[in-house]
């Protein structure tokens, strides 16, 4: 699935602001015109040779939900308002959400620290350092290389192992009603 | 016939089928090259996942229950019906449309093991399936599952070694043959369970084993699965200077397991509960019995922990509110498992008979003595004997009242629980230091879960000539009833004789004599013998004739059934036979009625219909 999924009455919003944005906005009515409609976002308007947001497809996302929920009650967990009760029945609840959602996390990814360095050890990033895996943070000034402490080692995603959905299958159902006959 | 590319080593066991092979190109000697085979199945309704096990359910769902899209397989089957992982889930929840436990179905001698009986007690709507279609179901899926991954190398195709408790009698394992026969199997062998624990062992150990064990051993295998017991006795000789390995005893089939254990702690709790006002439902009852086993494996592997929480959730959207909590304590668990099933108990003791109510529920014949220890004490006391014969084995103690293993493998995942491993050893040391026999040793460093897959993987690849074997042929000596000439008595059943047609320790692919004597078949009619079997037997050869024996040393089987088919004979007439045993390279007994004129010969089959 390449779109994302849009309800009748996402559509139907999406539709009239269209319609609005045509009328009014003679930019946006001559791209309609262009063979592709590449962002619904309308006030968007990037120039080709800029970087592109993507959208991210939601089906992953319903996946994992729906995993948490299977195993580990998640989405049970966070619907419910927990002020109106007693940390120990919170705690009970927890025991069910930690230990389910851990092992369906655990089976589906398999996770490594970023850096082998301990926590709290002194290290120097060289120039040319990957920016998107280690973050600087406090007195972020001069060029690298860097010297600094490491506060958190991070986490990096070694493997994944999403079960494969059938075609067809609707992942916006995370848990089915269940009804006993 | 094609050259096989991989020995595959199947557990199809009564819980969880397991696969793995070797690769016959690539493996010389000691290096064996072996993987695991993950099983691609649905995990959820849309969601297909390779788990390295297959659990042995099968759901038969409503046609109205599932989506047809949501049940695609990789290999773009559409499955009627469901195995594996969703088949277990969706079973806990509508057990009238679950079949599990078929294997253990496949030798429950009262029952037509061919016969749609499974789900017990299903609907009529259900279609039911024989424990023998269950059991094709889950080698269809695993060859579909390893043909997908293999296209150039079908399973059928390939060398398969198939595990079977060692205590399964003749027809099972038959019954478990025709099932890979079903699917295609071309080079099939059956390979008894411990045997095939005892062979990753090996392997683990590469070429240590032998320094590890030494002429005069007797190596006892317990085997402790999800839902049976299987016990082996294999002892340690000398061939021309290199030491060989002889299965001398199996034990009998035991249904206790590790399913049992976890069932035991979910009740204890369940009772605590009881107590303080909460009762539990069927489905409470599955995850608190779920949350057992988890806190069982922590409270066993871990002394310093004293309790575990043990949480059941509420089966609505309100989580919180309706969680159970309580815990699982040392004592309890202390209480349950070990001093529940394996109870400190002398050598002597023996497994307690309960008395079978008249009016039984059509069920499995579950073992009514859950001690472990007192099986076991009751197998080493059987075959106190086993190694009498044997060369390098004239040390052994005479005056013993039970057979003195001296090493110890365990198998099976219940043996995690390091504190079982331990009791089951002092136990045994008790036993031992009671007649002055030296402590056992306990043999490490086999995968307690994947074993036996592993080691049927590696046995394919050792009887293609790269590794030591395990002699052992039939552990039993087969007799069939006969009736003794006698003048009728009103009354009175002419008195029933066993006569020897299989002796003790046959070996595959080997034929047994003729015996003498001769048996009457009816031409044109079904014609039934009654069958026995002795594990303790060892040297009744073809033709012996057992006048009386104790119930102890001879055990019922199922009876055998020939037909004389009446082409060129007049229906009605009786034609003299003898009965010949044989047993095949794949390991099943087969056996064939020949009679005294003519080379023809028939074969004769187990009676797996059950009891009239």
């Amino acid at each position: 699935m390449s779109e994302p999924n849009l309800s009748f009455l996402n559509r139907l919003v999406l539709a009239f602001s269209a319609f609005w944005q045509i009328l009014t906005n003679t930019e946006f009515a001559v791209r309609m015109t262009g063979p592709q409609l590449s962002a619904p976002e309308p006030t968007a308007t990037p120039a080709p040779s800029k970087p592109v947001l993507q959208e991210t497809l939601p089906d992953s996302a319903l996946q994992l939900l729906g995993l948490l929920q299977q195993e580990g009650r998640f989405v049970d967990f966070l619907q419910e308002d927990v002020s109106q009760f007693s940390d120990a029945e919170i705690g009970g609840a927890a025991r069910v959400v930690h230990e389910g959602c851990r092992k369906a996390v655990h089976e589906h990814f398999k996770f490594e620290p970023v850096r082998e360095e301990a926590e709290g050890a002194r290290l120097t990033l060289a120039e040319g350092f990957d920016a998107a895996s280690v973050r600087l943070t406090g007195n972020v000034v001069g060029s690298p290389p860097f010297t600094g402490t490491l506060k958190h080692h991070g986490w990096r995603v070694a493997e994944i192992n999403l079960p494969k959905l059938t075609q067809g299958h609707e992942v916006r159902i995370v848990a089915p009603a269940e009804v006993e006959l | 016939m094609s050259e096989s590319r991989y020995s595959v080593g199947i557990d199809l066991g009564t819980t969880h089928c397991v696969l793995s092979h070797v690769d016959l190109n690539q493996s010389e000697r000691e290096e064996v090259i072996q993987e695991m085979v993950r099983i691609p199945q649905l995990t959820g309704p849309g969601a297909v996942e390779e788990r390295l096990a297959l659990p042995s359910f099968v759901y038969l769902p409503h046609p109205d229950e599932l989506a047809p899209d949501d049940l695609t397989l990789p290999w773009g089957a559409q499955a009627s019906l469901l195995v594996g992982e969703l088949a277990r889930q969706l079973g806990s929840r509508t057990p009238i449309r679950l079949v599990s436990s078929a294997k253990s179905w496949l030798c429950h001698p009262a029952v037509d093991r061919r016969a749609a009986i499974l789900p017990v007690g299903a609907p009529e709507e259900v279609e039911s399936l024989s424990p023998l279609q269950a059991s094709i179901h889950y080698l269809e899926h695993l060859t579909a599952a390893w043909d997908h991954q293999n296209p150039d190398h079908p399973l059928a195709q390939q060398s398969v070694t198939l595990t079977v408790p060692a205590s399964f009698d003749p027809a099972a394992r038959e019954l478990t043959a025709e099932a890979a026969a079903a699917v295609g199997f071309q080079h099939l062998t059956l390979l008894e369970e411990p045997q095939a624990a005892l062979y990753s062992w090996i392997q683990a150990n590469g070429g240590n084993w032998r320094k590890q064990v030494k002429l005069g051993d007797v190596i006892l295998v317990i085997d402790l699965g999800g839902g049976t017991t299987d016990l082996s006795l294999i002892a340690v000789t000398e061939q021309n200077g290199s030491l060989e390995l002889n299965r001398i005893a199996v034990g009998d089939h035991i249904l206790l397991g590790g399913d049992n254990m976890d069932l035991a702690l979910a009740h204890v709790v369940k009772t605590k509960l009881a107590a303080q006002g909460t009762s539990l439902d069927m489905w409470q009852l599955q995850a608190l019995t779920h949350g057992c086993r988890t806190a069982k494996e922590t409270l066993l592997l871990d002394t310093s922990v004293d309790s575990v929480p043990v949480v059941v959730p509420s089966r609505s959207s309100r989580l919180i509110g309706g969680t159970i909590s309580t815990e699982l304590t040392r004592d309890e668990v202390t209480q349950a498992l070990i001093e529940g099933f394996f109870p400190h108990v002398e050598a002597s003791a023996r497994p307690a008979q309960r008395a079978r109510t008249a009016l039984t529920k059509l069920g499995l014949p579950y073992a009514q003595d859950a001690a472990v220890t007192r099986h076991l004490a009751a197998f080493l006391g059987r075959q106190v004997g086993a190694t009498h014969d044997l060369p390098g084995f004239e040390d052994a103690a005479s005056n013993a009242s039970f057979l003195h293993p001296t090493a110890v493998l365990f198998n099976g995942g219940v043996f995690k629980a390091r504190q079982l491993v331990e009791r089951t050893l002092d136990v045994l040391n008790n036993w031992l230091a009671a007649e002055q026999a030296p402590p056992v040793r306990l043999l490490e460093g086999a995968d307690l879960d994947m074993a036996v897959a592993r080691g049927a993987a590696y046995y394919g690849y050792a009887r293609s000539g790269g590794g030591v074997r395990i002699r052992g042929g039939t552990a039993k000596a087969y007799y069939v009833g006969v009736e003794s000439a006698m003048p009728a008595v009103p009354g009175m059943e002419p008195p029933l004789q066993a006569l020897c047609i299989a002796p003790f320790g046959m070996e595959e692919g080997t034929e047994a004599d003729l015996p003498p004597q001769e048996v009457g078949l009816v031409v044109g009619e079904q014609v039934r013998f009654r069958f026995f079997g002795s594990s303790v037997r060892r040297d009744d050869q073809v033709g012996t004739v057992l006048e009386d024996w104790s119930p102890e040393e001879i055990e019922n089987l199922e009876d055998i059934e020939a037909n004389l088919p009446a082409e060129g004979r007049t229906p009605g007439e009786v034609v003299p036979v003898r009965l010949r045993a044989a047993v095949t390279e794949v390991g099943t007994l087969r056996l064939e009625a020949v009679p005294s004129s003519g080379n023809e010969s028939w074969k004769v089959e187990f009676d797996v219909r059950g009891e009239d």
